[in-house]
């Protein structure tokens, strides 16, 4: 080897090969879109709270306007004062409930997990519409709340329903992933089960826990449905923008209020990152997997618990469906399809159904293949930090985004005159934009996760064989991924279903969506034929859910032989 | 030597401020099998994957067969790879995934089974076509991923420890297969390992590699008998390392004692260094008289390892030097070992290397 002193060095700039190139176009592709279904529509949001009615920037007089009108500020301590509320009901109860569900031995298990997620199915507005019919002011129970349903109680009762299945699905989850040997340890030890409970369970639920409320609290905070049914005089953050917006058509005000209902959102979901990022491996590769054995007295104790809460969601669900079958509520109780007659209420009739599966399924489509080849983008691009880092960014943004104040960035975005994207203001397309839009995170993030779990070399095995990348994802990366890619969709075809809060601002008279034509027809005094139509919206997404877990089961175990030792 | 198949020349690969190859200078010869060795963050994955260009380099270049390869992407490159997972596709068949990528070459349908099957024969599982991955224990994951890897016919054939990720007595067998294998195709191969005795049984050459840097090159034997540093000579086989100061170019005194060893030119007088021998080395039987470097000791612990023991030797002159010396069974039964015994040990001068501390 010599020793000569070493030849002035030049840093090495590796080519780039054409996958490379390809993948890195697409990268720049993925950030642009997301700039403009995200991004820029939130900045026109920001920037539209800054103008007068005449778009003339006036800095922060809409700010100090809001603060010193009364009216407005109560909205926003009344938003906080529910959601905290409702934090502090749903999420020991649920925690009760998925206690039962992972730690217990339960009679028909499936069946009570299953009741659990009945909410997600349907339209927040549908809990409203069954309170309404149990204790309006025409309800059964009218006498029994001491007062009238419409405000703080109403709201709080139909939340606890709305948001119940998301902190059970979430602490489920922290509850199902426990190491049998810790038990075991503190058994050996002769701790008591009290002791037990506060020093071994709580503890590795405790980010659970966190993010629970966290959701709970956004959830709550950034509902529309509900508060419009049954909140009465009782006004919301979400509601005041609706109002602003469509009642006086006060853009710039809304703007404001969107914001405000933006900063607990926002702040919500970086509490929740910033936890989430402490939270290591409770589990590690040598934890031995916890399966509950039976206790008398404890399974009798929950099984009763969850009898109680199951016949609670099932009693608002069924309200709603007997309400919606019933002829004139509460003088003739005869039964009658006619409230199903959507043409009698509503100038769209069935035409808004059908308008929300074809939403749904344009959605479910274009945002899982928009999803999924963004994540595997995002991935895989070798290098290119500092792209891939907003696509990130703007990837996680609609997460920490209330649907309402996403809808409200969108008319500010695509309505502009000066806009050429402007042609798609008042269509279908904008409708599906906006949903995928919407819940891009969840999508993003089960894509994410699924390909994390795949070897990390096949890409570099395929370069090494001189296949080119996109061969490789066609033929083996995506048909791996192929059940997150199904959960993506049946997740997107769902929530687009039954959202309100952010198409309610975009839809044009020929594409009105179910679930907005069920709130007009609500605010139009007929409550049978708007019960009827989430009843219609349940039905469908639970279909559709099932239908997932029954190909889930028998149609990709025979496409995936593979995965069979 | 033959012709050189790779041509490394002055390679570095920073991370910020960290160097994880500082400054590398490698040659390998045409169907050459060459191990990378050393301990996990040495850097020796580093280097292969910059060789494959999967991580390209900070500086320096790669030739292969005269080309510059520096900056070209893996895919312009002529090599196959083996990976520790071996990242076989698992939704693919095994002839799948072996020929993964003929079809890609627009061969013939024909042409592709028929190479498919010389290959899964070639590694010793003729019948496995149909089956899918998870269906194979992993040491035969291990040889479809080799099969896969040498489909295209590629001149470099790099393997990230293959191994590792199996049994003992697996990992035995394929040491064997892929040497015999390698062998038969004249392949130039490179296998990154941290384990030595797959490096000593495996390789023409062992590339011994430490914090970013090349400690020494060498066949199996040279790295063995006459390891250059004395990361070397402890990270290779067991090692006893005496502290003493050097006295004279060819003597060492270590405790007391003085010690002939092979003369040392790099080192200065009077400086402190370490006086290395291996614990099969050290010499029992038989002692001529006169013998240098004549020890008497205790036998101060015995393990028993299965074929030998290894003994725990203390100097009798100076009770703190202490070293591992390895008796056969019979040794002990023919002298009567015991712990405790009083015995003579000889250090064979041209067995003793010396190191500065």
């Amino acid at each position: 080897m010599s020793l000569a002193a070493p030849a002035p060095r030049s840093v090495l700039r590796a080519n780039l090969s054409r996958d490379d190139l390809m993948m890195r176009a697409g990268v720049v592709v993925l950030a642009g879109m997301l700039l403009l279904i995200v991004g820029l529509p939130l900045w026109a949001l920001l920037a539209k709270g800054f103008e007068d009615r005449e778009g003339r920037f006036i800095g922060l007089a809409n700010y100090l306007s809001y603060f010193s009108t009364p009216a407005l500020f109560d909205s926003a301590l009344n938003s906080f004062e529910v959601a905290a509320a409702a934090t502090l009901i749903v999420v020991p109860l649920a925690f009760l409930y998925a206690y039962a569900l992972t730690r217990t031995v339960l009679p028909a298990r499936w069946l009570f997990q299953g009741i659990s997620l009945i909410p997600i199915f349907a339209p927040s507005l549908l809990p409203g519409l069954a309170l309404v019919y149990l204790f309006g002011n025409q309800g059964f129970f009218k006498g029994m709340l001491g007062g009238p349903i419409y405000g703080f109680d109403g709201i709080l009762i139909a939340q606890v329903f709305y948001c119940f299945p998301h902190a059970t699905l979430i602490l489920a989850t922290a509850l199902a992933t426990a190491d049998a040997r810790l038990y075991e340890a503190a058994d050996a030890l002769g701790a008591s089960k009290l002791r037990v409970f506060f020093t071994v369970t709580l503890p590795g639920a405790k980010y659970g826990l966190i993010s629970a409320a966290l959701v709970v609290f956004t959830l709550v905070i950034t509902d529309f449905g509900i508060a419009k049914v049954i909140g009465g005089n009782f006004n919301v953050l979400a509601t005041d923008v609706y109002k602003q917006v469509i009642g006086q058509q006060n853009f710039s005000m809304g703007a404001v209020v969107g914001m405000m209902l933006l900063a607990p959102a926002a702040l919500a979901f970086v509490i929740d990152r910033v936890v989430q990022r402490k939270q290591v491996a409770l589990l590690t590769a040598r934890a031995v997997p916890l399966s509950p054995k039976p206790r008398l007295g404890r399974d009798a104790f929950f099984t009763a618990f969850c009898t109680v809460i199951s016949f609670g969601i099932l009693a608002i669900l069924g309200m709603a469906a007997w309400g919606s079958l019933i002829k004139y509520w509460p003088y003739n109780l005869s039964l009658t399809l006619g409230n199903y007659q959507f043409a009698n209420f509503d100038a769209n009739g069935w035409d808004s159904y059908f308008n929300s599966l074809r939403m749904a399924a344009g959605a479910a489509i274009f945002g899982t293949v928009l999803m999924f080849v963004g994540a595997w983008l995002n991935e895989k691009t070798k290098g290119f930090g500092a792209v891939r880092g907003i696509v990130q960014f703007l990837a996680f943004l609609p997460m920490a985004v209330p649907g309402i104040v996403l809808g409200l960035g969108y008319i500010f975005f695509f309505n502009a005159p000066n806009n050429p994207l402007n042609f798609l203001y008042a269509t279908m397309a904008i409708l599906v934009i906006n949903t995928v839009a919407h819940y891009y995170t969840v999508g993003h993030l089960t894509a994410t996760t699924a390909l994390k779990q795949i070897d990390p070399e096949f890409e570099s095995v395929s370069a090494s064989l001189k296949v080119p990348v996109w061969r490789t994802f066609a033929r083996v990366t995506a048909p791996i991924c192929l059940p997150a890619i199904l959960d993506i969709a049946i997740y997107l075809f769902v929530n687009a279903m039954t959202t309100v809060s952010s198409v309610i601002f975009l839809y044009a008279p020929d594409t009105k969506l179910a679930s907005v034509a069920a709130v007009n027809i609500e605010e139009a005094g007929a409550t049978a034929a708007a019960a009827a139509l989430c009843i219609v919206i349940v039905i469908t997404s639970a279909t559709v859910k099932a239908l997932h877990i029954l190909a889930d089961r028998f149609l990709l175990g025979r496409l995936q032989a593979w995965r069979r030792r | 030597m033959a012709m050189s198949h790779l041509e490394v020349r002055n390679l570095s690969k920073r991370f910020g401020d960290f160097t994880a190859l500082g400054d590398i200078s490698l040659d390998i010869a045409e169907g050459e099998f060459v191990c990378f060795l050393g301990p996990s963050g040495c850097g020796k994955t580093t280097l292969l994957r910059a060789i494959a260009g999967l991580d390209p380099q900070s500086s320096g270049t790669i030739r292969q067969k005269g080309r510059d390869v520096s900056a070209l992407p893996p895919a312009q490159r002529d090599f196959g790879i083996v990976f520790q997972s071996y990242a076989l596709f698992p939704n693919l068949t095994v002839t799948d995934n072996v020929g993964y990528g003929l079809v890609s070459r627009r061969q013939a349908r024909g042409a592709i089974a028929k190479r498919v099957n010389e290959l899964l024969t070639l590694v010793g599982l003729p019948d496995a076509g149909p089956k899918y991955p998870a269906q194979l224990s992993g040491g035969q994951q291990q040889r479809v991923a080799l099969a896969r890897a040498l489909a295209t016919s590629p001149s470099l054939l790099l393997l990230d420890e293959p191994l590792s990720a199996l049994d003992a007595r697996v990992r035995l067998r394929l040491r064997h297969e892929i040497k015999a294998l390698q062998r038969t195709l004249g392949v130039t191969t490179i296998m990154v390992t941290h384990d030595q005795e797959e490096a000593l049984t495996m390789a023409d050459r062992i590339v011994v590699m430490n914090q970013g840097a090349i400690d020494q090159v060498g066949t199996p034997q040279e790295i063995y008998r006459h390891p250059t540093t004395a990361f070397v000579a402890d990270f290779v086989g067991s090692m006893n390392f005496l502290p003493g100061t050097l006295l004279a170019p060819d003597k060492v005194k270590v405790g007391g004692l003085t010690f002939d060893c092979p003369a040392q030119d790099g080192l200065a007088l009077s400086q402190k260094v370490n006086l290395c021998i291996r614990p099969e080395d050290v010499r029992v039987r038989d002692l001529p008289a006169g013998i240098a470097n004549r020890v008497p000791i205790e036998i101060a612990d015995l393990d028993f390892v299965g074929a030998f023991c290894r003994a725990l030797l203390k100097v009798r002159a100076a009770p703190d030097v202490t070293m591992t010396a390895d008796f056969s069974s019979n040794l002990i039964r023919d002298l009567g070992v015991q712990l405790g015994s009083h015995l003579d040990v000889a250090l064979p001068p041209d067995r003793l290397r010396v190191f500065a501390a």
